[in-house]
């Protein structure tokens, strides 16, 4: 038996941006054993989160992750990126925990690890083989961040490197609050210009931005940026994000978007287009709320029946710009599918359908974030001052495939409408 | 015209690498036939800018792929993935004599890469600039671990892999410029070896300069690592720090090497005595050094013709570790070149030249550093001799081919370090077929 030297794992690109794949692979193993590996990443807020895969060394004693298939762990198959976007927080931890970075301008740190034989867990007992810690960027290199406090609007403006100009986007989240960076700092490491916006302080649903005003000033401030071509500035949006960018498509006068991706949104939140409806709404449907067995809220029922009074919801027939609409069918939050067939029907109705594309995926969950995160099948969320946990649905695999797949869809339905020099076109 | 600039897309994956990872430019939607410029922008540690640039045409595509595509001029010319980097050079009106280093590993290189419309050679500032992009290129992979060292009165840096090893380690050595060099250790250390970057001149300003007691208190520092091997460590030596790695592996009691890499080195120097004797022996033999007709110093004839006292070179028939040895055949500051066939031939008489690899580029001269950096034929070098000497230095090589060599001698490096250090134990282990 020869000494062989140390095994060595390695991750290629060791920096990426977080929507880019990496190969991992486990060199100078004896042929034939059973290894493990794990991935461990502590967040922001100190918890910390891992994934594992199962694996045998072939006879040259590498393992190659992007190639063979792991046995068991946290995900099982052929996945390259198994390691990402099955983590979850590790035995211990608090419950309803959501990973999102705050701070984009440095990268999330992920610790790659080999141990001997298949481990289930304990591994902060263990000594592992090797490890290699890998960086996941969500800025480019060049990508400008700029804090923005103008005319009463919050936001922060992310700008790609170069001369410009460039398109824009206006980029808006749920009714979680606050202010979060990471999918606009994404968007301008593509190219686009890219505002993430604040109009509301986290969890404090009283301070929300209720007039369309408000999203037509930001709007207006992307528009007017020397850097940004003024006639391709679009809309994104996640969950109320795209409650506000379908009403502003549809009704404002001012805002004219190029194009608008909606990611578990809805119509019928925001009735004859005021945003402030949402929460009055909201506070009526409340005895619509079911608990699973596990006591999370099922919030889905306060968006049934979809009326058929048009009244009650975003005229999307008058919407005129290409929409790209993203949802999962195990979304628990909001009927996000039943809204999306509702709409389609409105705008056939309207004769508009062909700016309509639809994405829907099964066992998918409402919260359909950028590739490779973790699944959030369940996370705490604040409720009128309550902590409440709130599932949002999705089963781990095929939401991972779902954020996988319609990122790269909403990245060519971007280029497409933004970057073309032809017309916008609906259809990808 | 407008138009190009909404459509066109400018990329470079990764964006963010380590100085050897080659990375691929592309330029995407443009018009086919399109003539284009992609320039290269790096402002280094002193200020200095230093630019390159090549002309395409988009194929029926619409694409230009830097990878696959030839450039039809500029700073270099056919295909060639990583020309933009290697063959970067101080813009129109820098000072002469510069020579580019990061001295400053933990931050990265920034380039800028930026696309012009037609096929530009200079003025770039006052051009149509279509599209921009920065890259990042990294000494330090995630992880990697600096680590200062000053005891036993070392100047020195540590740079240990990331993970929890132990790891193979390696001391690693420059020539006469002296100085703390950190970068070549700190990419080693990116590919999985504890790497020792060893400043041997700085460290005593008592005029005298170290002797070999400084190099085993380096290697104990190595060997004693909780985290290293000790009985895997390697001896990476450049230049004069070539010829101190070959007299350290045929003589030292103390150092127990598993391989050693000499980089345009010699094995011509008086070895007895204490390692200023070298100095001396330089000394008594400048007169054989000449000036070029652009006034720059050629070293080279400093050792020749080699002496035949055998108390002049090192016994390399007496080595017992594989040794791979890297020259330039334009080398015009040492006689690496003849110094390896020396060596061969001395090898070849002592029966051990199984342990011996020779890796001989043409037109390579006396840098020959990792890959994809800039070029530098000669520079105002300053010795940190005691007193120092402060000269043009004519380095020798020719663009292309030396920046071929550096890229093909590096990758082969790793692949000897990494089958020395981390392959089976077998004493004879080396590789011939390269």
């Amino acid at each position: 038996m020869f000494h062989t030297g140390p095994p060595v794992v390695s991750v290629h690109p060791s920096r990426a941006m977080v929507d880019e794949a990496f190969k991992v692979q486990v060199e100078n193993l004896p042929p034939g054993s059973p290894v493990t590996l794990h991935s461990l990443h502590q967040s922001e807020d100190k918890d910390y989160w891992e994934a594992f895969g199962h694996y045998v060394s072939d006879h040259r004693g590498t393992v190659s992750v992007a190639d063979y298939l792991s046995c068991g762990g946290t995900y099982t198959g052929k996945e390259a990126m198994g390691l990402l976007w099955s983590m979850r927080p590790v035995p211990g931890s608090r419950e309803g925990l959501r990973l999102r970075k705050l701070n984009v301008c440095i990268p999330q740190l992920v610790n790659i690890s080999v141990y001997s034989g298949h481990v289930g867990g304990g591994f902060r007992e263990q000594d592992s083989l090797a490890s290699v810690l890998t960086e996941r960027w969500y800025m480019a290199p060049g990508v400008r961040r700029i804090d923005i406090k103008e005319k009463g609007v919050r936001g922060t403006l992310f700008i790609p490197h170069g001369p410009g100009p460039f398109p824009g986007l206006l980029d808006m989240w749920g009714s979680g609050g606050g202010l979060l960076e990471y999918r606009a700092a994404l968007l301008a490491s593509h190219g686009y210009a890219s505002m993430a916006l604040e109009y509301f302080n986290p969890a404090e649903v009283n301070t929300a931005e209720l007039e369309l005003n408000y999203f037509e000033t930001a709007f207006n401030i992307v528009r007017d940026h020397p850097q940004v071509m003024s006639d391709r500035v679009g809309l994104f949006g996640l969950s109320l994000g795209s409650v506000v960018s379908i009403s502003l498509a549809a009704w404002s006068s001012v805002v004219k978007p190029r194009c608008c991706v909606c990611i578990s949104g809805n119509h019928t939140h925001a009735p004859g287009g005021t945003i402030g409806g949402v929460f009055n709404e909201f506070f009526t449907n409340l005895h619509k709320v079911r608990m699973d067995e596990n006591n999370y809220e099922i919030w889905r029922g306060m968006g049934l029946p979809i009326p058929d009074d048009i009244s009650q919801k975003v005229d999307v027939g008058k919407i005129n710009c290409p929409i790209l609409l993203v949802n999962g069918d195990d979304d628990q939050n909001w009927p996000t599918v039943e809204s999306a067939e509702d709409m389609a029907q409105m705008m056939r109705a309207a004769g508009n359908e062909h700016l309509l594309t639809r994405l829907e995926y099964p066992d998918a969950g409402h919260l359909i974030e950028p590739p490779y995160s973790p699944h959030f099948r369940a996370t705490k969320f604040i409720k009128d001052g309550q902590k409440v946990i709130l599932l949002w649905g999705g089963t781990t695999k095929p939401h991972s495939d779902a954020q996988e797949d319609s990122w790269k869809k909403i990245l060519a339905f971007l280029q497409q409408n933004m970057y073309s020099s032809s017309g916008p076109r609906a259809k990808l | 015209m407008d138009m190009k600039q909404h459509c066109m897309k400018l990329s470079v994956q990764p964006s963010r690498g380590l100085v050897d990872e080659k990375f691929t430019v592309m330029v995407q939607n443009l018009l086919p036939g399109f003539q284009l410029t992609i320039h290269a922008l790096h402002q280094c540690e002193d200020g200095h800018s230093w630019e390159a640039f090549a002309h395409y045409t988009a194929d029926a595509t619409g694409i230009v792929n830097v990878s696959q595509d030839p450039s039809l001029g500029g700073t270099y010319s056919g295909v060639e993935p990583m020309g933009l980097l290697w063959s970067l050079r101080p813009a129109p009106g820098s000072k002469t004599g510069l020579r580019w280093r990061k001295m400053n590993v933990q931050t990265p290189m920034g380039v800028t890469i930026s696309v012009y419309q037609g096929h530009q050679t200079e003025g770039f500032l006052d051009q149509v600039l279509l599209a921009s992009v920065v890259v990042e290129r990294w000494y330090m992979a995630p992880g990697v671990r600096r680590v200062p060292i000053t005891e036993g009165r070392l100047t020195a840096t540590l740079f240990l892999p990331s993970g929890p090893g132990p790891f193979p380690g390696l001391l690693d050595l420059w020539g006469l410029g002296g100085k703390l060099v950190e970068y070549r250790a700190a990419l080693l250390a990116s590919h999985g070896i504890a790497s020792l970057a060893l400043d041997y001149f700085t460290p005593k300003k008592t005029g005298k300069m170290v002797d070999n007691d400084y190099f085993e208190t380096a290697y104990r520092v190595l060997e004693q690592h909780p985290q290293i091997l000790g009985s895997r460590i390697a001896m990476l030596g450049l230049s004069f720090g070539a010829g101190l790695t070959l007299r350290m592996a045929v003589y030292s009691e103390c150092l127990k090497l598993s391989c050693a890499v000499c980089i345009s080195g010699s094995h011509v120097q008086p070895i007895d005595g204490p390692l200023e004797q070298i100095m001396t022996y330089y000394n008594k033999n400048v007169e054989k050094t000449h000036f070029d007709e652009d006034n720059q110093l050629i070293w080279r004839d400093l050792l020749l013709p080699f002496p035949t006292d055998p108390s002049l070179k090192v016994d390399v028939g007496r080595l017992e570790c594989p040794l791979l040895l890297i020259v330039g055949e334009d080398d015009q500051n040492w006689p690496s070149y003849e110094s390896a066939m020396d060596m061969r031939e001395m090898m070849e008489r002592a029966g051990n030249s199984h342990l011996l690899t020779v890796l001989s580029y043409k037109n390579a001269g006396h840098l020959i550093e990792p890959p994809f950096m800039a070029f530098t034929r000669a520079s105002s070098f300053k010795t940190a001799t005691n007193p120092p000497f402060t000269m043009m230095v004519l380095w020798g090589g020719e663009l292309v081919a030396h920046s071929r060599a550096q890229e093909d001698a590096w990758r082969k490096t790793l692949v000897f370090l990494t089958e020395n250090l981390y392959g089976d134990m077998k004493p004879d282990a080396s590789f011939s077929n390269m």
